[in-house]
């Protein structure tokens, strides 16, 4: 187990890069405490897997240091690093048993007989794959031999981190949860620093402690499921998490008063002039009241989900989603309100904070 | 809702049996028909029983000419195979150097079979030949025409020339279709170059790697043009190929009936040996 510092990592696929747009990862600076479960969350080509592979030492990246613990480990091969990593699709030793291929690991570094079939054995007993070591690999099912991808980390018992490429790709709905909830379950038991890769919500909502989420090579937020629903600090992270994502409205700032095309909304603080080109108001959906006071909307079409209903409506010309309990009425002038709690400032697409 | 049972549906089938018919098994059957008969010409024909076969296998001379395809079709797969895939594996996967490797891999397969025995019979002529007047010059007692083992090292080689090529192309693509995650796993878990071929590599070859095994063998079993044109079957009979025995029987003597004999048995050792390998090669790792 290890911390691992991404100390001012960049990393571009072109042999000369200069410009910020030449790499596709920008500057990364961040730790993953020792026994944490990360995840990074993000769309297909926002750099999470690169940045994954800049961990393992599958990728040196282009600028920057990794640090194992504080030890410099940027030139080290994944070999030496000792990392453990999961992939999109299995990767298992065909030809070999599931014993074999557990030990293989092992009999590489050069491990002794007795050392190799002791650790096998309590790494089978871990993912519960005991009674299949004798049978051939290639004939498991694709969580079972995803199991052994993981296995082949696990049985080196002093991996510094185990790395997941969005490792439930191929699993059946219902296996998906059994994975992930013994994912959790080794988590906690053997306290391994764990990094999720998933363009999932649900995934990284659900593994992990803390969630870092990556958008166009960088690190837009990082924080517990819960800050990234209430205060998302980009507008990225108010569409991406959440479902139906936040409401994004084009605004001008007059001190504590939001404008939007003839209408006003009061905000719960005021906004320190910051010069930027856009400004913007994001509101989750939970957090619009639908009402017969505030500000007049049009209702486009109401979906019933069946705990609640999301109300589709315009707000002078703008799409405004709004989510109405299931017994909740609406009326047949609708206006909306914003909860002051739920108002979000954005200038450029980062988030402002409000000043009382 | 009433079924109606009857034969009709076989005339579905009817045209692809015409077509096989035609193709392959009226053929076969006229050769099954001249192993069990006797001619003196003027399509007068006589029952022989199995007489034919009997005789086919008592000659000594079939016998040595199986034999020496048996030895010729061993060598070549010794060299082809192992050469083939360490071709491959030395073949640039991405960039300019692919489409360049595979043209020049592709190009002696487009060569006519005669062509490539013309080629290298000029090639090995001691007199013209660049090979042949090379290895003279510098002293090495080379001659295709008079000594067995340079017409069967000329045969082999040429033979290498123009076929490992296929081997190549067959496990080039078995290896380019495995992902890169295999890879990067096994750097992973600290495999040695070693271990990524035996574990990794050779078991995703596995079935291109089969299809080269039973082309070559059926292919150099079945020589005949290239070592017709180089040696005609000499030195003696040393390179006499069970094909080139079969023709000289059939159109040489006009032997109908031990050529038709010697035909079918020629045909039942290659379904039986590429039989062989097939249920070993697919067999082989399958038991769990």
């Amino acid at each position: 187990m290890a911390r691992i510092d991404l100390d001012h990592v960049r990393h571009s696929y072109l042999r000369n890069p200069v410009k910020d747009a030449d790499f596709a990862l920008k500057e990364v600076h961040q730790s993953f405490e020792d026994g944490g479960a990360y995840a990074l969350l993000g769309p297909s080509g926002c750099g999470k897997t690169s940045l994954l592979n800049i961990i393992s030492g599958l990728l040196q990246p282009s600028r920057g240091r990794l640090l194992f613990d504080d030890q410099d480990v940027t030139a080290l091969s994944p070999e030496q690093r000792n990392i453990a990593q999961v992939f999109q699709f299995p990767v298992i030793y065909d030809t070999m048993t599931v014993y074999d291929n557990l030990a293989f690991p092992l009999r590489n570094r050069g491990f002794s007989e007795p050392d190799v079939d002791r650790r096998v054995r309590e790494t089978l007993e871990m993912i519960d794959l005991s009674d299949r070591a004798d049978k051939k690999a290639r004939g498991l099912t694709a969580d079972q031999k995803q199991k052994i991808s993981l296995g082949r980390g696990l049985v080196r018992s002093d991996v510094n981190a185990i790395l997941f490429d969005e490792p439930l790709t191929v699993i059946d709905p219902h296996m998906k949860w059994v994975l992930r909830s013994q994912l959790k379950q080794l988590h906690k038991r053997f306290g391994y620093t764990m990094v999720y890769v998933t363009h999932d919500q649900t995934e990284a909502l659900t593994f992990a402690d803390t969630v870092v989420v990556m958008y166009e090579g960088e690190i837009v937020q990082i924080g517990t499921p819960s800050e990234l629903f209430e205060r998302p600090s980009h507008t990225f992270v108010g569409y991406f998490i959440g479902s139906p994502g936040m409401n994004v409205l084009p605004v001008e700032i007059d001190g504590s008063v939001a404008r939007l095309g003839t209408q006003s909304i009061a905000l719960p603080g005021a906004v320190k002039s910051s010069g930027a080109v856009k400004t913007e108001l994001g509101v989750r959906p939970e957090y619009v009241r639908l009402g017969r006071e505030g500000l007049p909307v049009t209702i486009r079409a109401v979906e019933d989900i069946g705990r609640h209903k999301i109300v589709r409506a315009t707000l002078e010309g703008r799409e405004l989603a709004a989510i109405v309990p299931e017994h909740g009425e609406i009326p047949a002038e609708p206006h909306v309100i914003f909860d002051p709690k739920g108002i979000n400032i954005y200038a450029d697409s980062w988030r402002q904070e409000l000043v009382a | 809702m009433e079924k109606t049972w009857n034969n009709r549906a076989w005339f579905l089938v009817l045209p692809v049996l015409l077509l096989v018919a035609f193709s392959a098994i009226i053929p076969l059957m006229t050769v099954v028909n001249y192993s069990v008969q006797d001619t003196f010409g003027n399509n007068v024909f006589f029952w022989a029983g199995l007489d034919w076969f009997q005789e086919l296998l008592h000659s000594p001379r079939f016998w040595q000419a199986l034999a020496r395809n048996l030895v010729f079709s061993g060598i070549i797969l010794a060299i082809e195979v192992p050469l083939g895939i360490l071709i491959a594996l030395n073949m640039p996967k991405a960039g300019w150097g692919v489409p360049v490797c595979l043209v020049l891999m592709a190009l002696p397969l487009l060569i006519p079979w005669n062509v490539v025995g013309m080629i290298w019979q000029v090639f090995g002529r001691v007199d013209i030949g660049l090979l042949g007047k090379t290895l003279s010059l510098l002293g090495v007692d080379y001659n295709y025409v008079q000594d067995p083992v340079d017409a069967w090292i000329t045969i082999i080689v040429m033979d290498v020339w123009h076929w490992t090529s296929l081997v190549v192309l067959l496990c080039y693509a078995g290896l380019v279709s495995i992902p890169d995650a295999y890879y990067q796993a096994a750097k992973i878990d600290g495999a040695s170059g070693w271990s990524v071929f035996r574990y990794i590599q050779l078991p995703k070859m596995h079935r291109v790697l089969l299809i080269a095994v039973l082309l070559r063998f059926m292919d150099s079993f079945m020589i005949y043009t290239e070592p017709f044109v180089i040696t005609g079957g000499g030195p003696g009979n040393e390179t006499t190929f069970l094909s080139i025995d079969l023709v000289k029987m059939a159109v040489g003597q006009f032997d109908l009936g031990p050529a038709a004999a010697m035909s079918l048995v020629y045909f039942l050792i290659v379904m039986l040996v590429s039989w062989v390998f097939y249920t070993v090669m697919t067999n082989y790792g399958q038991e769990s």
